[in-house]
């Protein structure tokens, strides 16, 4: 039982480790400024969601759990407004690449 | 090499690296920034220390640690009094250059000081 | 595998302090900065101070990070002239060797340190019962060097003063800051209508939970600064002008608690900031709870600036 949960943690952080290799490489391989952002959104949500999930089984506790939950939604916040506020303002500016 | 080793040589090499960029970089916010470089080497150094003290029970030895935390709020309130100096300086002075044969931008405004 | 992992983490962040040393643009040197600011955490986590990791996030890496971003973008437009006067390659070796002279000389201290590592750990936790709080970075900061922590809070003081000092003589007494523009539906405000309630939430909880667990109230006053940073940066309320007499007396308040609180110890105790037998806890809360206010609206006073503008709204 504790192997099948310390297997499905290394899946879980391993693939949310692969999104943020996605989400660095388009921050680096794409065109312009928009896609760029659209790259790291993967990265924050999906990334961290999927460690979030691998360390839940992990913590002790259910408020633990709830903590690292609520990480998650607050780095989704912070990071939709900060993609929104670049774009507009990059918008604003033109839009240069 | 134990880790308090391996990140106090991190520590020195930090204080390097942030000694080159105060001498060399002329813009004052670069020297700010070397600044803060050179004082997180120093914090991790002390930090480092702290953690070879581990005893009783605890993982790094107290008086260092809190020691720390008062570092790194003074050292936060030194770089924005630097920063409200240097905001200062570009106002009056057009420029922020530091050498002293710099010529005084005409003041367009009545204020001064 | 734990060594790879310091390994690493000791890589990344001399590769990122060399980033913000040699980069071209300020504005990149300040964005590498804070990333270098929010590994140094995981350094601290490696190292066991855990207190120290969140004061390094929340203040090295948060607010540092913001003043520096503020400074780089008002300072756009003088980099060209500063290129201009970077020093020739004699001064660069010069500076070089300098660097690596001491780089070598700290690196020998850290090789010769003493092996049986002389530490406080062993004092600290046989007198802690006394201060009846559980977390021995807190006692140490309030009981055993609380004379520290009175003067640091001083200095903090001084600093927000200093900065006030260089206002322009028409604008003294006015409000820091320019004033931010105010979008109803922008996302900024939604942000800062949002979060700061759950900020707010948890500044409280990390400043009472630092008793008994890493916490403490510099970690909290951050975050409380943070939220109020927050809501000024969104337009909903507007940076206080600085001739208030309620933001003065709020601002000298926490100290002038600590230095009541030294002086009754001084009468009861037998010395400057001594506890009591039995009254250390309540006179310890008395202090954080008149400290929290002054040093959130020093840290976020010390952010916004000097003032710029005159104090009608």
């Amino acid at each position: 039982m504790s192997l099948a949960v310390d297997l499905f943690s290394v899946i879980a952080v391993a693939a949310g480790a692969f999104f943020f290799l996605a989400g660095t490489a388009g921050l680096l391989r794409f065109p312009d400024a928009f896609t760029r952002l659209h790259a790291l959104t993967k990265a924050d949500n999906l990334g961290l969601g999927l460690v979030v999930l691998g360390l839940l089984p992990q913590v002790g506790g259910v408020v633990a759990g709830l903590k690292l939950v609520c990480i998650w939604l607050l780095v989704q916040l912070s990071g939709a407004t900060a993609s929104q506020l670049i774009a507009r303002g990059l918008r604003r500016r033109g839009a240069p690449p | 090499m134990n880790v308090p080793t391996l990140f106090g040589l991190c520590a020195a090499a930090l204080v390097g690296i942030g000694l080159y960029g105060l001498i060399v970089d002329p813009h004052p916010l670069r020297k700010i920034l070397a600044f803060n470089v050179v004082g997180s080497g120093v914090f991790v150094l002390f930090g480092a220390i702290a953690r070879r003290g581990a005893a009783a029970g605890m993982g790094g030895d107290p008086v260092p640690q809190a020691l720390l935390i008062t570092g790194i709020v003074v050292a936060f309130s030194a770089t924005a009094l630097a920063v409200a100096l240097l905001k200062r300086l570009s106002d009056e002075a057009g420029s922020v250059t530091l050498s002293s044969d710099a010529p005084a931008r005409a003041k367009n405004d009545a204020g001064h000081d | 595998m734990i060594v790879a992992l310091n390994v690493g983490l000791v890589a990344l962040i001399l590769g990122l302090a060399v980033w913000a040393i040699v980069a071209r643009e300020p504005f990149a040197a300040v964005v590498g900065f804070i990333a270098y600011g929010l590994l140094l955490t995981l350094v601290w986590v490696q190292l066991h101070g855990i207190d120290v990791a969140l004061t390094e996030a929340a203040i090295g890496g948060g607010l540092t990070g913001a003043l520096l971003i503020g400074a780089a973008t008002r300072l756009r437009g003088t980099e060209a002239e500063a290129r201009a006067e970077r020093p020739g390659p004699a001064t660069r070796w010069l500076a070089a060797a300098v660097s690596v002279a001491v780089t070598l000389a700290l690196a020998a201290c850290v090789l010769v340190l003493p092996v049986p590592a002389p530490t406080l750990a062993p004092e600290v936790a046989a007198h802690m019962a006394a201060t009846e709080v559980g977390n021995p970075i807190t006692s140490v900061l309030l009981a055993f060097r609380a004379m520290d922590t009175l003067l640091e809070a001083i200095v903090l003081l001084f600093a927000l003063i200093g900065v006030w000092s260089l206002t322009p003589d028409r604008f003294w007494g006015g409000r820091p800051g320019l004033r931010q523009g105010y979008d109803a539906n922008g996302i900024l405000a939604y942000a800062a209508r949002l979060l700061p309630p759950i900020g707010v939430v948890a500044g409280i909880y990390i400043f009472w939970v630092g008793a008994d667990h890493p916490g403490g109230k510099f970690q909290g006053a951050t975050i409380l600064a943070a939220m109020w940073l927050l809501v000024m940066m969104a337009g909903l309320a507007d940076a206080p002008p600085i001739r208030r007499t309620w933001l003065r007396a709020l601002l000298v308040a926490g100290p002038l608690a600590f230095i009541a609180v030294g002086l009754v110890g001084a009468v009861t105790a037998g010395a400057f900031l001594a506890y009591p037998p039995g009254l250390a806890k309540p006179l310890i809360l008395a202090i954080e709870f008149a400290l929290m206010p002054t040093l959130t609206l020093i840290l976020g006073l010390m952010l916004v600036g000097t003032p710029q503008r005159g104090d009608t709204p």
